[in-house]
């Protein structure tokens, strides 16, 4: 039994190994920031009904089947199960209409605009949370795994570089926290691996569901840098380093942080 | 739009207690607060939440700003007829809130 779940968990890593690139993060190392968190907030978490994020996947359950100008999410994509599960884990990628990288948040604006006619959602707006956090949900449970070949590279890199280079006036890069000292404790946080595949999370800090964009400009704002706004470009790269980053980790959308 | 998700076992044993679960997404804002431009926010929390079991009150709280925001009540109540539970909360702004569930006795 033990053998056949070792040989499982190595038919498991193929793909990733498959891939050859090299990784921050061994895949044995990796960690998700649940496992960081307190007791009582991993029990939140594994709780789908305590867990406050669900009020938001309901809601954008409800949004997803809503017509805007005679067409809702459902008209074109049907049942969501079946036909976005997955997506939050190849999210961010290369979108060739707008010719950049998106996020999720980006892509369901993006469909709104070019299929709805719609104008798009105001980031962290509830409705983009809502919906997002509903599109996340769908994918709960399967591994990161982003793309960073092709027109996705130059974003990689730029996301690398932010990741790495010193910011702000605390002069500290995000690899300071999350790979040399994670585990350890600041103040009364532990310190995560910095892995993005909770979110959109319900965060009890902010008292509901927050982006990945917004937890990485709370880092920003941490280290005493200038915030990048939401939506802008440099956010973009740094979740798709991240997601890569990470790949190999199950999605967990909404998961539940301090 | 979903303000609130409640949870009820679909069948209950007559005479004995079953769970019911409600989760109510609400700001609980405490009045303590200022927004971005420095102004006072003020304190809307929801007042007051009840049940009715059959149209019976089984249980009523008196909620104050020290609960956090999607505020969760958990509590049991005994298994007499099926029937409706009706839920039912106002908040400092008189905004009503309503769900319901039906249980089944056995």
């Amino acid at each position: 039994m033990l053998r056949r779940r070792a040989a499982l968990a190595v038919a498991a890593l193929i793909p990733f190994l498959a891939g050859a690139q090299e990784r921050v993060v061994p895949i044995d190392k990796l960690r998700s920031g649940v496992e960081f968190a307190g007791a009582d907030v991993r029990a939140m978490q594994a709780d789908d009904f305590a867990n406050p994020g669900f009020l938001w996947v309901e809601r954008g359950e409800a949004l997803w089947r809503e017509a805007v100008a005679g067409k809702s999410c459902a008209s074109c994509h049907g049942d969501a199960a079946m036909s976005v599960r997955g997506v939050a884990a190849r999210h961010p990628a290369f979108d060739r209409a707008s010719g950049t990288v998106v996020d999720l948040e980006g892509r369901i604006n993006a469909c709104r605009v070019r299929n709805q006619g719609a104008q798009p959602f105001e980031r962290e707006s509830e409705e983009l949370l809502a919906l997002t956090a509903y599109v996340a949900t769908q994918s709960r449970g399967m591994p990161m795994a982003v793309s960073i070949d092709g027109p996705a590279r130059a974003s990689f890199e730029r996301g690398r570089a932010l990741y790495t280079a010193r910011h702000g006036q605390m002069n500290l890069a995000c690899t300071q926290c999350h790979e040399q000292s994670s585990g350890k404790r600041l103040y009364a946080e532990t310190l995560s691996q910095g892995h993005g595949t909770a979110f959109p999370a319900y965060r009890l800090e902010w008292q509901g569901v927050g982006s990945l964009q917004r937890r990485i400009r709370a880092c920003f704002y941490g280290i005493r840098a200038e915030m990048p706004r939401p939506g802008a470009p440099e956010l973009t790269d740094l979740e798709l380093y991240l997601a890569w980053r990470a790949q190999g980790l199950p999605i967990e959308a909404p998961g539940v942080r301090r | 739009m979903a303000d609130s998700r409640v949870s009820v076992a679909p069948q209950a044993r007559r005479g004995e207690p079953f769970e019911v679960r409600i989760s109510i997404r609400h700001p609980m804002e405490t009045g303590y607060r200022t927004n971005e431009s420095g102004e006072h926010v003020p304190r809307n929390v929801i007042r007051r939440f009840s049940c009715r079991y059959n149209g019976t009150p089984v249980f009523a709280v008196r909620v104050t700003s020290g609960i956090a925001a999607n505020p969760y009540f958990r509590f049991f109540v005994t298994a007499r007829e099926s029937g409706p539970l009706e839920f039912e909360w106002i908040d400092d702004a008189g905004v009503r809130g309503e769900a319901r569930a039906e249980v089944k006795v056995t």
